[in-house]
């Protein structure tokens, strides 16, 4: 069983190890929808949310595969649970809160392909964290999505008013801008130390 | 062919879909217990030559290694065909035999938090020396070109050669706990010279090791019985 | 919409090629940038994430298109997901198999291949569509594409961080290594410089065309 203070591991995977800026995980709808602030934010809780719980859901499998010893049927089952995490929580959103399934509307069903979940999934069970740490990992992991999508969009909306080449326009200056908060982010590793 | 190209039929029985989803089910299924039947042994053997390489490394002078697993006080070697992962709770540590069937001593893993993440190391508890004799970063994200020097800085690694963990009479902790102290000013065979510019990664190491020789020393010193029996 | 039998005669070459460079899954359609980004420290790894990405690719493409006339619509995403990640778990035990340094340096990204935006895509617009040798060919184009964009990374981090190519020492000793390459945000720029680069060359390719037209 793994030892780590909560602390750490929410500073751990919400700063130090990014998923977005040092994982390389959720580039796409990072790339994707961090255009405005707003639908950026709507994303990340959306994401955090869906971590929370195929977190748990993970959490379960592993469980459950080490009982009946079938080890190799662990990323079979993570993708199924992720794709059906992700169906049930649109539906069941879609029944309680119609608001909120249109602030989130199309965000959902992308989900499901965003690596950061699978990801998550994998890392924690790789790091044996007990079910308390693997709720303080997800929330950490979505606060760290969250504030990459949320930063990214408040940059790019300033650039979209600033004249640049055409051939930097685009996807190749979201990279860039990427990499200089990448290194902004490497400033704070150590903290978990 | 003709069905999918004509416009999408109107309703697809049930039965259809719980027909395709079953047999691509037993077709994945299959593939994957016949890759891993393959697989398996190659795989258990591949993991028990890089552990034996680990060992060796370091405890100097071993040629042959045998896995214990701690029950209660007690060490007892590992059952003859249990699973290559330690189920959970169970701790083990690695005896390393001289050529002879001399037992050298016991290499440990052990884990804490470096600067970028968790550090994972080996290291050989030599019960001759009553010292560390062996050091090896099984993983670390440290920065490379500073922090990563843990892994391969020759100076750094001479720290290991012989790193004091005696007890005290009562035999409960080691008298002088590891320390890690700036670069060139290592006085005591307890202390560790860290490396200049990578302060954080040579703490962490030296933080994580004197975690895990307190936990060990108590229980490895009057347990050197139980490896030698074994042989 | 039907490319079957003798119809993909003409046009399998055609196949192959277009994932190589006019559809170059990581350069033209921005797609799998997560592996993309995270395993090109060094070419390497590079090379080995491609090639395995390449397998999956293929074998997907295969099975996909050699029973999609038995899958009906609603359930044809939950059988390609299963399919790939079916092909997943076979790389990752091979690659374990193999060299078990490789498999700890390429990390969670094999299994990650599961999620990589490219092969569900392919098997979704074409495996799902086409005959199965014009699918393997697709998925082996795509493969090579995708294995090419890699080593592009690849190939400039680790020469520029590590000073070396494949592990082999390239700069006299005195070369002050890059160490930002092969740090995460090494990765945002390399791969920010080849679109660049990419877009330049297509910048110039519209304007030869047309020099009155608007530049795309």
């Amino acid at each position: 069983m793994n030892q780590d203070p909560l602390w750490t591991i929410f500073i751990g995977a919400c700063l130090i190890n990014n998923f977005v800026l040092a994982y390389f995980l959720g580039i796409c709808p990072f790339l994707g929808v961090s255009g405005k602030i707003a639908t950026a934010s709507r994303m990340g809780a959306a994401v955090t949310f869906v971590m929370l719980v195929s977190s748990v859901c993970a959490f379960g499998i592993q469980i459950l595969l080490t009982q009946i010893g079938a080890p190799y049927l662990k990323l079979i089952s993570f993708i199924a649970v992720i794709a059906s995490t992700v169906q049930l929580v649109e539906m069941f959103v879609k029944k309680m809160s119609p608001a909120l399934f249109r602030a989130l509307g199309i965000f959902l069903p992308l989900i499901t392909t965003n690596c950061a979940i699978l990801g998550l999934a994998l890392f924690q069970t790789n790091k044996g964290y007990g079910i308390v740490q693997c709720l303080v990992y997800a929330l950490g992991a979505g606060a760290g999505f969250t504030l990459a999508l949320v930063l990214m969009a408040g940059l790019r909306e300033r650039l979209d008013l600033v004249r640049v080449p055409d051939v930097v326009q685009g996807t190749a200056l979201t990279l860039m801008v990427a990499g200089i908060l990448s290194v902004i982010f490497m400033g704070f590793a150590g903290l978990g130390g | 062919m003709s069905e999918m190209t004509t416009l999408a039929p109107p309703e697809v029985p049930t039965w259809r879909m719980y027909r395709a989803m079953v047999g691509v089910g037993l077709l994945c299924g299959l593939l994957i217990v016949t890759a891993f039947q393959v697989t398996a042994p190659i795989i258990a053997r591949n993991r028990a030559a890089a552990l034996q390489r680990a060992v060796f490394e370091v405890l100097p002078g071993a040629a042959s290694s045998k896995t214990f697993v701690r029950q209660g006080d007690a060490f007892v070697p590992l059952p003859e065909g249990a699973s290559d992962t330690p189920a959970v709770g169970e701790e083990r540590v690695y005896a390393g035999f001289a050529e002879g069937g001399d037992l050298i001593g016991v290499a440990i893993e052990a884990e804490g938090m470096g600067y970028a993440d968790v550090i994972k190391v080996l290291y050989g508890y030599g019960f001759r020396e009553n010292a560390i004799v062996g050091f090896k970063v099984l993983e670390s994200k440290e920065t490379p070109g500073l922090g990563d020097k843990i892994e391969k800085d020759p100076g750094f690694r001479e720290n290991f050669k012989a790193l004091d963990v005696s007890l005290d009479p009562a035999g409960k902790e080691p008298v002088h706990p590891i320390e890690v102290v700036p670069h060139g000013t290592k006085t005591s065979p307890w202390q560790i010279d860290a490396i200049t510019g990578a302060t954080i990664s040579s703490k962490a190491t030296g933080s994580l090791l004197r975690k895990s020789t307190a936990y060990w020393m108590p229980l490895l010193a009057p347990r050197r019985g139980d490896f030698e029996g074994s042989r | 919409m039907t490319t079957d039998g003798q119809k993909n005669q003409p046009s399998s070459t055609d196949e192959f090629i277009k994932g190589l460079w006019r559809d170059n899954p990581v350069f033209v359609q921005v797609l799998g940038m997560c592996p993309t980004l995270a395993v090109t420290n060094t070419a390497q790894n590079a090379l080995a994430m491609g090639l395995a990405t390449t397998f999956v690719l293929v074998m997907s493409n295969i099975v996909v298109s050699s029973i999609r006339n038995f899958i009906p619509k609603q359930v044809r995403i939950a059988t390609f997901i299963l399919v790939i990640a079916t092909f997943v778990t076979i790389v990752d035990y091979a690659i374990q198999a193999i060299s078990l340094d490789l498999h700890k340096a390429l990390g969670a990204f094999i299994a990650l291949i599961v999620v990589n935006c490219v092969i569900l895509g392919r098997a979704e617009a074409f495996a799902s569509k086409n005959g199965v040798a014009a699918s393997a060919l697709d998925g082996l184009g795509m493969g090579f594409g995708f294995t090419f964009a890699l080593l592009c990374l690849g190939v400039v981090r680790e020469v520029l961080g590590n000073g070396a190519l494949f592990g082999v020492h390239v700069f006299p000793e005195r070369f002050q290594e890059w160490v930002i390459m092969i740090l995460p945000s090494g990765g945002f720029f390399t791969m920010g410089a080849w679109l660049l680069v990419f877009n330049a060359l297509k910048k110039r390719k519209a304007n030869a065309a047309g020099p009155r037209e608007e530049a795309a």
